[in-house]
């Protein structure tokens, strides 16, 4: 069973006259650690809900060897912390049990079981004490090691991440981080948004730039060069860096 | 019988089941900000009602709902239809929708002279709670109202925990499987058919106020959603019978020789519990600072 996680071929999403992604190819080997690094507006977190069905793109998507539609139940994904109302009435520790949703269905019943699924969860991302908190009351950082407590308690063998260390304090970075890498060390197969160019080599194994087309892919040693992220970004950014 | 067993506690009773139904739906109109909706489909219920009595010729409860949920699903169509082909923005497609659908059901109402059955102007925007007294038996609207509010009460316990996801995080709720779409479409009919209940109660005008106040008062002052449910459907029975008990007697207690409508001022009580649950809530806020 070596079904590589995760091959992206000829992605292409448009919003009206907008070419969002133009043809962009990846593949995800397991057990990888995939940063997709790119300008603002090149299609990252496009790429993802791409990926995921959520928008309709065209071109060849295949998880675990099959289309994705039939994976679902084996793929989590963290959208970025701006898209939900953090004012919603729920704690805590129902948005984890969000994540048991495949298990518990309409009406099954959530029992100790899942609660304490739940709390070890929490506990995993460091946010166990603030299970009966309202969420509105959690900052940024928290906010976010909530919804990757969330994804955990799916059960996934591939993550997807978008943007998950964008605002976030450095305990809350350096707690998803060792996170992520537990689960990496599992054989799950991780693939985050990432903006910070300066953590990407301590972070992440592989690298996919993007800017809405594939510009390279690969280990981090390989493509994470200067002459890669120009093509990427553009030269200004390397003037700005240097 | 007692006077009061006859005149006033079936208009009070079905004031609370339609109060209840509107609340119930209320509520995620409220949480994902769609109260517009709830406005929408208040008043094309008029144009559903007035067609299917001109069709049918009947005055019948179930033929006239059927008529306002037809209309309901026609103007949740048309809505998308202009915002897409206007490219207008969903608000504004929604209240041209609407208030050209409203006004047009005003016009056919006029027009037609529909008065022998309850169905005139002022009926229809006021409201006729007060003619649904016991003669000789229950008013037909006390059960089809109770019916309605069951029903809608059963169908979101069913579909809680998936509703509860898409609303609080549409996205994610699609990768775990739930059809969002069809969720979303599910609350739409269901506003239609509560609002189609509090038609009968209190007219399309005040509907508004049934399926968006006790809903937006119990969500400023609960911060878990099953209790933020239990308390809009309290301030919703709480505001049916005070309204109804304020407009009916408290100008005969104060001596004055007339009452006011009691739909005005059922929306006038959820108004003012609005009101004092804002004023609760920014108090406590201030208290925690």
């Amino acid at each position: 069973m070596s079904q590589i996680p995760l091959d992206v071929r000829d992605l292409t999403l448009r919003y009206g006259d907008v070419l969002a992604l133009d043809g962009a190819t990846a593949h995800f080997p397991k057990a990888s650690m995939t940063a997709i690094v790119g300008p603002n507006g090149a299609g990252k977190s496009s790429f993802l809900k791409s990926v995921l069905g959520l928008e309709a793109a065209s071109g060849e998507v295949r998880a675990f060897g099959g289309p994705v539609a039939d994976a679902m139940a084996r793929i989590a994904y963290v959208p970025q912390r701006a898209a939900v109302d953090w004012s919603f009435p729920v704690r805590v520790i129902d948005v984890v049990l969000m994540g048991f949703y495949r298990q518990t269905g309409l009406l099954g019943r959530i029992d100790r079981r899942f609660q304490a699924k739940a709390m070890a969860c929490l506990a995993r991302v460091g946010m166990q004490d603030f299970a009966r908190r309202q969420i509105g009351a959690l900052s940024g950082g928290q906010q976010q090691r909530v919804f990757l407590a969330r994804a955990l308690a799916q059960g996934a063998e591939l993550y997807l991440l978008d943007e998950p260390f964008a605002g976030v304090d450095a305990a809350t970075e350096s707690a998803i981080i060792t996170v992520l890498k537990g689960l990496q060390a599992e054989g799950a197969t991780i693939i985050a948004v990432h903006h910070d160019l300066s953590t990407v080599a301590d972070y992440f194994d592989r690298v996919l730039l993007l800017n809405r087309h594939t510009i390279a892919e690969g280990s981090v040693a390989e493509i994470f060069t200067r002459d890669a992220l120009a093509r990427a970004y553009g030269p200004s950014l390397m003037l700005a860096a240097e | 019988m007692d006077e009061f067993l006859i005149l006033s506690l079936p208009p009070m009773v079905i004031a609370s089941l339609a109060a209840v139904a509107c609340a119930l739906p209320g509520n995620f109109l409220v949480l994902s900000r769609r109260a517009m909706l709830g406005d929408a489909m208040s008043h094309v219920v008029l144009p559903g009602i007035v067609v299917a009595f001109l069709l049918t010729g009947s005055g019948n409860g179930w033929v006239m709902g059927a008529g306002a949920l037809a209309a309901a699903g026609l103007s949740a169509l048309l809505i998308e239809v202009v915002t897409r082909r206007a490219r207008m923005e969903p608000g504004a497609a929604m209240a041209v929708v609407f208030t050209a659908m409203f006004a047009l059901g005003v016009v056919l109402l006029e027009m037609t002279g529909t008065s022998g059955i309850h169905l005139d102007v002022e009926h229809a925007l006021y409201g006729n709670l007060e003619t649904l007294i016991w003669l000789p038996g229950p008013p037909p609207e006390l059960a089809r109202l109770a019916l309605i509010a069951a029903g809608l009460a059963l169908a979101l316990r069913l579909v809680w925990r998936p509703l509860v996801l898409a609303t609080f995080d549409p996205v994610f709720a699609q990768t775990m499987g739930i059809p969002v779409a069809w969720l979303r479409a599910g609350l739409t009919a269901a506003t239609a058919l509560a609002a189609v209940a509090a038609f009968q109660a209190v007219g399309s005008i005040l509907t508004i106020s049934m399926l968006i106040c006790p809903a937006a008062a119990a969500r400023l002052l609960t911060t878990r959603l099953p209790m933020q449910v239990a308390v809009s459907l309290g301030f919703a029975v709480a505001s049916a019978v005070l309204g109804y008990v304020l407009a009916g007697y408290a100008p005969l207690w104060l001596g004055l020789p007339y009452t006011v409508s009691a739909s005005g001022m059922i929306a006038t009580v959820s108004g003012l519990m609005l009101v004092g649950a804002a004023l609760t809530a920014s108090h406590r806020a201030r208290a925690r600072l």
